[in-house]
C-alpha cells in the first residue's frame, strides 16, 4: 500500500484468505474475456481485410444464416456462463458464511467516519486493529445513511444499511496497514470517509488491546442496562414483566400471534428499538420504544451484554404466564 | 428515376416546407420533431459533457483541489442525470427512430403525430425542471437517488431534479406507445414482421421497455417526494420504512433502462453493417428475436445491483444466473454482426468505422458485465471504477458510438447534404482511441479498489487517473469535430443523392431530404426490397 504515485500499479495487494480465491476467479474471467474479445476482433479484422470491397460493382451472394453456427454460439457461451455462475456463487458463499470461531467486532458508520468497538472495550475511529490469522466477523450499523465497508486488499465489501445490522468477515494473512474505504456514496465528504485496517501479529495485538481502557463492552452494557431501567422488568423478581434474557441470544423465540423468530442480533436490536414489532408469546406489548433514545454504540453494548449474560438458575425463571420454552427447540443457530 | 439522382433545386421537401418558428414549434411532421429532439438532446449532451470534463480534471490529482466536495458531488450527479435521462434514453429513439420508423415501415407519419409533438414538449418541460434544479443550487444525490440520503439527509434540490425526471418519463412512455402502434398498424403492404428492418425490431423491443418500465420510476419518484415532503415512512427506517426497497424499485426501471439505451443502438449497427458489407444481416431471425429476449430478460435482473446490500444469498444467486442469461442474446447478436461481413464486400465509410468500433467496445462492455454478474467477483468491484468503466463501455462505447454511426449514416437523408468523409473518419478514430484511453484504465483502477464518486483519492491511483483524463481530452475533441463539420455541411456540403451508400430499405428510395409526406404513393414491399445481393430496384407502389 506504500506504492509511490509514480508507479503504475496493476494489481492490488492480497492480504486475506479470501483475496486469493477472488483473484483466481478474476484470472479465469480475464482469460474468458480475452478469448472472446480476441475472437470477435479476429473475425472483424480478418473479414474486413479479406472481403474488403474491390470494385464498386461487387455484388456478394446472399447468405441467410446458419442454424448450426447459431447453436454453437448460443450453447457454448451458455455453458461457459453456467460454469462461471457456479464458480462465482461458490466464492460468494465463502465470502458470506463466516467460520464458527470468529472474533467479533462492532462497527458503526456515520457521516463521515468509521467507529470500531472491540468486545474488550477499546474504541477507535477510522482505524481497525485486528490480529493476523484469525477470522474476524464485523457487525455493521449506521447512524444515518447507507455506507459500505470496503477493504480492497481483503476483496470484501458490505453495505451498512440503516435500520438493521449487516455482517461480513475476513481473515487477514499479512501484517500491515490496508485501506478502508466507504464505497457507497454517502454525501459531502464521502471520499473522506476512509481509514486503515491495521493487521498485527497476535502478540502485538494483545499488547495493543491492553493499552485500552479498563472495562469490557459487556460491562458497559450492564451499566446501560441499569441506567435505562431495563433491569426493572427483565430480571427475575417481583417487578419482572418481560422475558428473561440470559441464554436467549441465537435461540428461537415463539412470537405472540403465532410464528417464531431467531433471537439474532437483528431481533435483539428490533426488540429494544421497537419492542412491539415482534413480541415473545406470553408477554404484553408494554415495553416503551427506545428508537431515538439509544445510540448505535449503546445498542451494541447492550446486545453484547445480553449475549454475555451467564445462564444461572435464578435468571431463567420465567413468570407463570409465559409458556416454558421447550429445551429441545434450542438448536444452535 | 435514378437512385443517384439529386433532387432538383427548389423541389419541395420537409425542410423547406415552411420557415417560420411556428412551422417548427407546431409541426406534426415526425421528421421535424426528430430535429427538435436532435437540437435539445445535443444541448443536454454538451452540458453533461462539460460536467464530465470537470470530473476528469478534478481527478487529475489525488487531492480534491479543483472543485470543493459539495460541487464535485453535484457535478457527477448532474452528469449522470443529464446523460442518462436527457441524452441517452431519448437519443436514438427520439431522433433517429422518430425520423426513420415511419419511413422504414412505409408510412406518412407516426400513428399519433400530435402525441409525438406533445412528447417533445413534455421532454422540454422535464428538462427545464432539471435545469432549474441545477441553476438554483444543484442536486448531490448521484443519479441513483439512494435513500435515505435523498429523502432525509440531502439539502439540495432533490425534488426539482426528480420532478424533471418524472415529467420526462411521460415523454418516453408516449414515444414508446407511438412506435408500437405505428409498427403494428401502419406497415406497408408486404412488410411482414419477418421483413421488418432490424432497426424497427430493436425499437419495438425498446418501446416495450419504455411503456412497462417507466411507470415504475415515476411511482418511485412520487414515493421519494411523499417521504421528503410529508414524512411518510416508506424508505426511512426511522419512520418504519426500508431503504433497500428504494433500490429494488429504482433498479426495476433503471436496469431495463440500460436496454432502452443500448437496444436502439443495436438496431443501428445491424443496418450499418449490412449496408457496408453489402450483405443482409447474418441470422436475421436470431438478431430480431434476441432484441425481444433482451427486453424481457432485462426486467428480471435488477437485483444484481444489490449483491452487497445483504440481500439473501439465494436472491443473489437467482439474479446472478438470470444476468448471465441476458448476456447470451447479446453474444448471439455480436457473432451475427461479425459473420455478416463474411464473404461480403466491405467498405469503410464513417458509419462503418463507428459500427466496427462498436463491435469491439460493446464486446468488452458486455464481457465485463459478466464479470459483474459473477457473485464472488462483484463483491470486490461493486461501487468501484470497474463498474464505471463497464457501463461507460456499454453506454458510451455502445450507445454513443451507434448514435454517432447512425447520425452519419442517415445524415444525407436527414439534411440532404453529404458530410466531409475525411474529417468524419478522423473524428471516428479519435473517438475510439480517446474512449479506450479514458475508460480502460478505469477497469484497473476499480480492481485496485478505487471507489466511484470519490472526489479525492490515495496517491497510488494517480497514474491511471492521469491516463483517463488524457483520454477524456481526446474524446472531447472527437465529439467536438462532428458538431462543426455537420453544421458546415448544411451550408457547404454537396447535395446528397437518394441513396449515397447503396443501402437497401424504403428510406433510401425517397428523396434526400424527404418530402413532408415521405411517400407520394404507398410502397409495396417484397423480399427483394431489402436484398443486398440483387441490384437496387424501385419498390412497387399501390395507387
Amino acid at each position: 500500500m506504500s506504492a509511490s504515485n509514480k508507479t503504475l500499479p496493476l494489481f492490488p495487494e492480497q492480504a486475506s484468505t479470501n483475496a486469493a480465491m477472488v483473484d483466481e476467479l478474476y484470472f479465469f474471467l480475464l482469460a474468458l474475456a480475452a478469448f472472446f474479445t480476441l475472437l470477435v476482433a479476429a473475425m472483424v479484422v480478418v473479414f474486413a481485410v479479406k472481403y474488403r470491397r474491390r470494385s464498386p460493382d461487387d455484388r456478394p451472394p446472399r447468405i441467410h444464416g446458419n442454424l448450426q453456427l447459431e447453436l454453437v454460439w448460443t450453447v457454448i457461451p451458455l455453458l461457459l456462463s453456467l460454469v462461471t455462475f457456479y464458480w462465482g456463487a461458490k466464492v460468494y458463499f465463502e465470502l458470506s458464511r463466516p467460520p464458527d470461531n470468529t472474533m467479533d467486532i462492532w462497527i458503526v458508520g456515520k457521516q463521515w467516519m468509521w467507529k470500531a468497538q472491540h468486545l474488550e472495550g477499546v474504541r477507535e475511529i477510522n482505524e481497525l486493529h485486528v490480529p493476523v490469522g484469525r477470522p474476524i466477523r464485523l457487525t455493521l450499523a449506521t447512524e444515518d445513511v447507507i455506507h459500505s465497508f470496503y477493504v480492497p486488499a481483503f476483496r470484501v465489501k458490505m453495505d451498512v444499511v440503516p435500520g438493521r445490522y449487516t455482517t461480513m468477515w475476513f481473515e487477514a494473512t499479512k501484517p500491515g496497514r490496508y485501506h478502508l474505504f466507504c464505497a457507497e456514496y454517502c454525501g459531502t465528504k464521502h471520499s473522506g470517509m476512509r481509514g486503515e485496517i491495521v493487521v498485527m501479529e497476535p502478540a502485538d495485538y494483545q499488547e495493543w488491546l491492553a493499552g485500552g481502557p479498563k472495562g469490557d463492552l459487556a460491562s458497559q452494557g450492564e451499566k446501560l442496562f441499569t441506567e435505562l431501567a431495563c433491569v426493572t422488568c427483565h430480571q427475575a423478581g417481583p417487578t419482572q414483566r418481560g422475558p428473561a434474557l440470559a441464554g436467549l441470544a441465537g435461540k428461537p423465540v415463539q412470537l405472540a400471534g403465532g410464528g417464531s423468530a431467531v433471537a439474532d442480533d437483528n431481533y435483539l436490536r428490533e426488540s429494544i428499538l421497537n419492542p412491539t414489532a415482534r413480541v415473545k408469546a406470553g408477554y404484553d406489548p408494554i415495553m416503551p420504544v427506545f428508537q431515538g433514545l439509544v445510540t448505535e454504540e449503546a445498542l451494541q453494548a447492550l446486545i453484547t451484554y445480553i449475549k454475555a449474560l451467564p445462564v444461572t438458575p435464578d435468571n431463567v425463571v420465567a413468570p407463570a404466564a409465559a409458556p416454558a420454552a421447550p429445551a429441545a427447540e434450542s438448536k444452535g443457530h | 428515376m435514378s437512385y443517384h439522382a439529386v433532387p432538383a433545386p427548389g423541389q419541395k421537401n420537409y425542410l423547406n416546407n415552411g420557415y417560420g418558428l411556428m412551422s417548427w414549434l407546431l409541426t406534426k411532421d415526425h421528421k421535424r420533431i426528430a430535429l427538435l429532439y436532435l437540437l435539445s438532446i445535443t444541448f443536454f449532451f454538451i452540458l453533461g459533457g462539460i460536467m464530465a470534463i470537470l470530473i476528469r480534471y478534478e481527478l487529475l490529482t489525488p487531492a480534491g483541489d479543483l472543485l470543493q466536495s459539495e460541487t464535485y458531488n453535484k457535478v457527477f450527479t448532474m452528469h449522470g442525470i443529464l446523460m442518462v435521462f436527457f441524452f441517452l434514453i431519448p437519443s436514438i429513439p427520439a431522433v433517429l427512430g422518430n425520423f426513420l420508423i415511419p419511413i422504414m415501415v412505409g408510412a406518412k407519419d407516426l400513428a399519433f403525430p400530435r402525441i409525438n409533438l406533445l412528447s417533445w414538449y413534455i421532454y422540454v418541460v422535464g428538462g427545464g425542471f432539471t435545469l432549474w434544479a441545477i441553476v438554483t443550487g444543484g442536486v448531490d444525490t448521484g443519479w441513483t437517488f439512494y435513500t435515505p440520503y435523498s429523502t432525509v439527509y440531502s439539502n439540495t434540490k432533490v425534488m426539482a431534479a426528480a420532478l424533471g425526471i418524472f415529467i420526462s418519463g411521460f415523454s418516453s412512455i408516449l414515444t414508446g406507445l407511438n412506435f408500437i402502434v405505428t409498427i403494428h398498424r401502419m406497415r406497408a403492404p408486404g412488410l411482414t414482421w419477418s421483413r421488418l428492418p432490424l432497426f424497427v425490431w430493436a425499437h419495438y423491443a425498446t418501446s416495450l421497455i419504455m411503456i412497462l418500465g417507466t411507470p415504475v420510476i415515476a411511482i418511485t419518484i412520487l414515493l421519494v417526494g411523499a417521504e421528503r415532503a410529508f414524512g411518510l415512512g416508506i424508505f426511512d427506517p426511522k419512520l418504519g420504512g426500508d431503504p433497500v426497497l428504494f433500490q429494488h424499485l429504482f433498479w426495476f426501471y433503471s436496469h431495463p433502462a440500460v436496454y432502452i439505451m443500448i437496444l436502439p443502438g443495436m438496431g443501428v449497427i445491424s443496418e450499418i453493417i449490412a449496408c457496408f458489407s453489402r450483405k443482409n444481416i447474418f441470422g436475421y431471425n436470431f438478431v430480431a428475436a434476441s432484441s425481444i429476449a433482451i427486453a424481457v430478460l432485462g426486467f428480471l435482473v435488477w437485483g444484481h445491483h444489490m449483491f452487497t446490500t445483504s440481500q439473501s444469498v439465494y436472491a443473489g444467486m437467482a439474479f446472478s444466473i438470470i444476468t448471465f442469461l441476458v448476456g447470451i442474446p447479446s453474444a448471439i447478436k455480436t457473432f451475427n454482426w461479425a459473420s455478416t461481413m463474411y464473404k461480403g464486400s466491405v467498405s469503410f465509410e464513417t458509419p462503418m468505422l463507428y459500427a466496427l468500433g462498436f463491435l469491439g467496445l460493446f464486446t468488452i462492455g458486455g464481457l465485463t458485465g459478466l464479470f459483474l454478474a459473477t457473485l464472488g467477483f462483484d463483491i470486490h468491484v461493486h461501487d468501484t471504477y470497474f463498474i464505471v468503466a463497464h457501463f461507460h463501455y456499454i453506454m458510451v462505447g455502445g450507445a454513443m458510438m451507434s448514435y454517432l454511426g447512425g447520425l452519419h449514416f442517415w445524415w444525407p437523408k436527414i439534411s440532404g447534404k453529404m458530410y466531409p468523409e475525411a474529417w468524419a473518419r478522423m473524428s471516428a478514430i479519435l473517438v475510439f482511441a480517446g474512449f479506450n484511453l479514458t475508460f480502460f484504465p478505469q477497469f484497473i483502477l476499480g480492481y485496485l479498489g478505487m471507489p466511484r464518486r470519490y472526489h479525492a483519492y490515495p496517491p497510488e491511483f494517480q497514474v491511471l487517473n492521469v491516463l483517463s483524463t488524457a483520454g477524456a481530452s481526446i474524446l472531447a475533441l472527437g465529439y467536438l469535430l462532428p458538431g462543426f463539420y455537420l453544421l458546415w455541411s448544411l451550408k457547404y456540403g454537396p447535395d446528397a443523392p437518394k441513396n449515397p451508400f447503396g443501402a437497401r430499405g424504403l428510406e433510401w428510395q425517397i428523396d434526400s431530404p424527404p418530402i413532408t409526406e415521405n411517400f407520394t404513393v404507398t410502397p409495396v414491399v417484397d423480399d427483394d426490397t431489402f436484398d443486398y445481393s440483387l441490384p437496387e430496384k424501385e419498390v412497387a407502389v399501390v395507387r
